[in-house]
């Protein structure tokens, strides 16, 4: 399901069984268990199998799975590919993604599995745009493969391409993240911004997370349970916006009634991108707890 | 199928400590501490011993540390350690 | 006529009348000596050994302790030492509670010095023989409000009580801090050593600060207090948590936290003038600084906070969102700190906190209360004493009388440690009972009481998390599997008291 809620994606090490268990438990949107930098050479097997077996086995409720696997062209990766598209992960995220032909090279591993497994097209592919070049190729990589689920940022690995420190500021992330966020608009797909990694200094995590929604990002990688409120209430929607968007689905509802296929609202005529952003933010409201089903 | 001394996992809580050593005598002994041995140590050993005899390892020496593993958590670990005394990996790739 | 003889004679026939003796100036005694010379002469203070001996203590009666120290505790360690160098066996040992550092019990109970216990927890070593049948009578399990009643009603009775403070005057005025720069120790309130000061026929005060008199304000009267013994140490107060706030860092602990303020915000209780108990574990604590912003940002003050006095407590004090505290026991540094310098953080006894035949004690005042769990039920019965291994290792504390007497009982517990549940079909012991839970908060949702529909219905309209307690059950036993029964032997090693005196469960002895 592409057009799913994604505001939180929570990374968790692939080795630490007890984290895995309770990631859920904290209502991210998506999970993403690391089998890359989180996890030693020398434990690339245990946290593989790790990962498999509680895929497989562990009830995560509506959270979406996505497995950060290690690059194709490294000794793990097409094991990493084999373990978790067999357990049923629903997004496989590539790290350090620079071309489209390392999209297209990921597709093939995954239907290779999926192949004997009987399930071609069960698994979504998400890339983490990570260098200058991945940037460059940012919409080429978002329109890869019609797999692509979205595109995210990488930020301590590009602003190392750029020769450049991090700041709080984001000063010289500023032209890939907007790069990501058009992108991924023009492909159809969602965009997830970086990490932060300061778990305490929470009102800078919150002026991060309210630049990035500004920009257009769907939602941000966090490292820890604590940082799902803070987004959660950044992309909350405001009660103004809610109340439009009510008016909105109540006029479609009406021209429905009608038989018509002019939607108006006090009237003038109602566009369809006004329609598509009113039911976004009504699904964000009832996410946020803001607005419950019934009462639509 | 020779197997050679090997380990997996770790001693934080929710996880199990495998270790699997050749065995002469032609079966499998298990020997577990767990910190839920009251209530869950029957079950923590059969599911050692089933998740070796799908690898058909059916002869070994295995110490399990458990700090309250789930089921998945120590299947994992037991294939993991399994792989590493044997050399016989599960994946295709 | 002679008027001085007259009035003699009248003076005698007065006397008489009310069969009394007429004043002799040779009893009164006028001692010139300067004061603080004399108080250093006491006759109080005494030796520990001379105490025991002086006090009428023999063989088979019961002696007391407190634990304010907790794990720091030096008071039961140094008495039954010399007990038993002394001689004595076959005692009973009514403490308040006991601990890890209490483990030296196990050979004076082998030896016979120690024949019976009463107390509201065991844990550690003691706690592990005592659950495979060290003893031949079972431990007798009291809630803190129970023990104040069952002292008061003299079906506890004490005969030696012994009482460690952190100051004490020669004439027996003690507290559990110390304002002299000589001070070594501090507990802060010594609540549940007030019911023994006060009713047991001998009170030792041991004190590692022996303090010029008068000790005031004082926790123990001077009138109670029978002999006085410097000792070099009563507790390690570093073993009483330190003073700083640490906020949790457990994001379940946080999650439990946030998920049991929303519960209080939304009940119905919160509201100008309520009152709130918290425990001190890391869930309980965190709740606090989540019910604290809910308190500012809605404008309410709490009219007091009981229990166990903790530091987030006191700043909630300090910044004017608690009117009062009231204090049975300070469970950490800045606690008890408070206690000594505001007068409006009051020190309780045990039946002023929580005893069930008080009318006056604070738990039948209490609104909320937040409270843990080792078990709870379908039936929402808690258990808080006895582990899912079969093992003692915890204490009854004031879980039963603040459940039983507050409008809105909150229980905070994970559904999984690790691979225990803490939801199950029945709990190991039975230590409060299930019509006194109202609402079991859990990382996998919250579990309202059928008795209590109103409550459901406010929380549900909030958009909480509601789910059936069988749920919570079922979704424990799905995650980690079915547990086998514990091996329990046929013997009884502990009576769970309720706190209305009657007899609530037995646990048998573990054989593993």
């Amino acid at each position: 399901m592409k057009d799913r809620l994604r505001r939180t994606m929570m990374f968790v090490p692939g080795n630490n069984p007890s984290m895995m268990t309770d990631a859920y438990l904290y209502g991210p949107d998506s999970i993403m268990l690391d089998l890359e930098d989180s996890v030693t050479m020398a434990e690339k097997d245990a946290a593989r199998l790790l990962v498999h077996n509680a895929l497989k086995t562990i009830d995560y409720g509506n959270t979406e799975m996505v497995v950060r696997i290690n690059p194709l062209n490294t000794p793990y990766g097409k094991k990493d590919v084999e373990a978790v598209v067999s357990a049923g992960v629903n997004v496989i995220r590539m790290p350090k993604t620079e071309t489209a032909e390392e999209v297209k090279e990921l597709e093939a591993e995954i239907i290779k599995v999926e192949e004997r497994l009987g399930c071609v097209g069960r698994t979504q592919i998400m890339a983490a745009i990570e260098s200058a070049l991945g940037v460059i190729n940012a919409y080429e990589i978002a329109t890869a493969s019609k797999r692509m689920m979205g595109i995210a940022l990488g930020a301590e690995d590009y602003t190392a391409s750029l020769k450049t420190p991090r700041t709080d500021e984001g000063t010289e992330l500023l032209m890939a993240r907007q790069t990501i966020v058009v992108a991924s608009r023009a492909a159809g797909i969602n965009c997830f911004d970086t990490v932060y990694s300061n778990l305490n200094d929470m009102d800078a995590f919150r002026r991060e997370v309210e630049a990035i929604k500004a920009l257009g990002f769907d939602g941000k990688s966090i490292i820890n349970p604590r940082q799902i409120e803070v987004v959660n209430e950044v992309f909350a929607p405001k009660q103004k916006d809610i109340e439009k968007a009510l008016r909105i689905k109540a006029a479609i509802k009406e021209a429905a009634a009608k038989g018509s296929g002019v939607i108006s609202l006090n009237g003038k005529m109602v566009d369809k991108p006004v329609v598509i952003r009113a039911e976004h933010t009504i699904e964000l409201a009832i996410a946020s707890g803001i607005l419950r089903e019934e009462d639509l | 199928m020779t197997i050679n001394k090997a380990f997996a996992g770790t001693l934080e809580s929710g996880d199990i400590m495998i270790q699997i050593e050749p065995s002469e005598e032609g079966k499998l002994n298990i020997e577990l501490d767990s910190t839920v041995a009251y209530q869950f140590g029957e079950q923590i050993k059969k599911v050692i011993a089933d998740t070796l005899k799908e690898l058909e390892i059916t002869s070994a020496n295995v110490k399990a540390t458990d700090k309250g593993a789930l089921d998945c958590t120590i299947k994992a670990r037991v294939t993991c350690a399994a792989v590493r005394a044997t050399g016989k990996d599960v994946w295709n790739a | 006529m002679n008027a001085t003889k007259d009035r003699e004679n009248m003076i005698l026939a007065e006397a008489k009348k009310m069969n009394k003796e007429v004043f002799n100036e040779k009893n009164l005694i006028k001692d010139g000596t300067e004061k603080q010379e004399a108080l250093k002469k006491s006759p109080k203070i005494v030796t520990l050994e001379e105490a025991i001996k002086k006090s009428g203590l023999k063989d088979g009666m019961t002696i007391s302790f407190h634990h304010h120290f907790r794990g720091g505790d030096k008071v039961v360690n140094m008495v039954v030492d010399k007990l038993a160098e002394m001689g004595f066996k076959n005692l009973s040992l009514a403490a308040s509670s006991l601990q890890d550092v209490h483990e030296p019990l196990i050979e004076h109970i082998k030896n016979g010095v120690i024949t019976s216990i009463s107390t509201s927890g065991l844990r550690g070593k003691l706690a592990d023989e005592i659950s495979r049948g060290l003893m031949d009578t079972p431990v007798v399990f009291r809630s803190h409000g129970g023990r104040g009643s069952a002292i008061a009603t003299g079906e506890l009775h004490i005969d030696v009580a012994f009482i460690g403070a952190s100051s004490c005057d020669p004439m027996g005025n003690a507290c559990g801090f110390s304002r002299s720069e000589n001070a070594k120790s501090i507990c802060g309130s010594l609540g549940y050593a007030l019911p023994d000061a006060q009713y047991a026929d001998k009170v030792v005060i041991l004190t590692d600060d022996l303090v010029a008199y008068p000790n005031t304000p004082n926790s123990i009267s001077e009138r109670n207090v029978d002999f006085v013994v410097e000792v070099e140490s009563v507790g390690d107060s570093s073993k009483i948590a330190s003073g700083a706030i640490r906020d949790t860092k457990n994001p379940r602990d946080i999650l439990l936290a946030q998920t049991a303020a929303k519960v209080i915000v939304n009940s119905g209780y919160f509201k100008e003038g309520f009152s709130i108990q918290t425990g001190s574990g890391g869930a309980s604590l965190a709740a606090v600084k989540y019910i604290r912003q809910s308190m500012i940002d809605q404008n309410i003050h709490a009219s007091f906070a009981l229990g166990g006095i903790t530091a987030h407590m006191v700043k909630l004090h300090e910044e004017g969102l608690i009117d009062r505290l009231i204090d049975v026991q300070s469970f950490d540094r800045v606690a008890a700190e408070s206690i000594m310098n505001d007068p409006k953080h009051k020190e309780a006894s045990a039946n002023e906190y929580a005893s069930a035949d008080e009318p006056g004690s604070a738990t039948h005042a209490l609104d909320i209360v937040i409270l843990s769990a080792l078990e709870v039920d379908t039936d929402f019965n808690v258990n808080v004493l006895v582990g899912s291994d079969g093992i003692i290792r915890g204490a009854i504390g004031g879980h039963q009388d603040t459940a039983a007497d507050s409008a809105l009982s909150i229980i905070v517990c994970p559904l999984l440690r690790g691979r225990i549940p803490c939801v199950v079909d029945k709990v190991t012991t039975l230590i409060t009972p299930g019509k006194s839970v109202d609402v079991v908060v859990t990382e996998y949702g919250i579990a309202v009481n059928p008795n209590r529909p109103e409550i459901a219905e406010r929380l549900k309209a909030a958009g909480l998390n509601l789910v059936d307690i069988n749920w919570l059950k079922e979704r424990a036993l799905k995650v980690i599997g079915t547990p086998a029964p514990l091996p329990f032997g046929d013997k009884v090693v502990g009576v769970v008291m309720n706190r209305d005196g009657s007899v609530l469960d037995v646990i048998k002895n573990i054989n593993a």
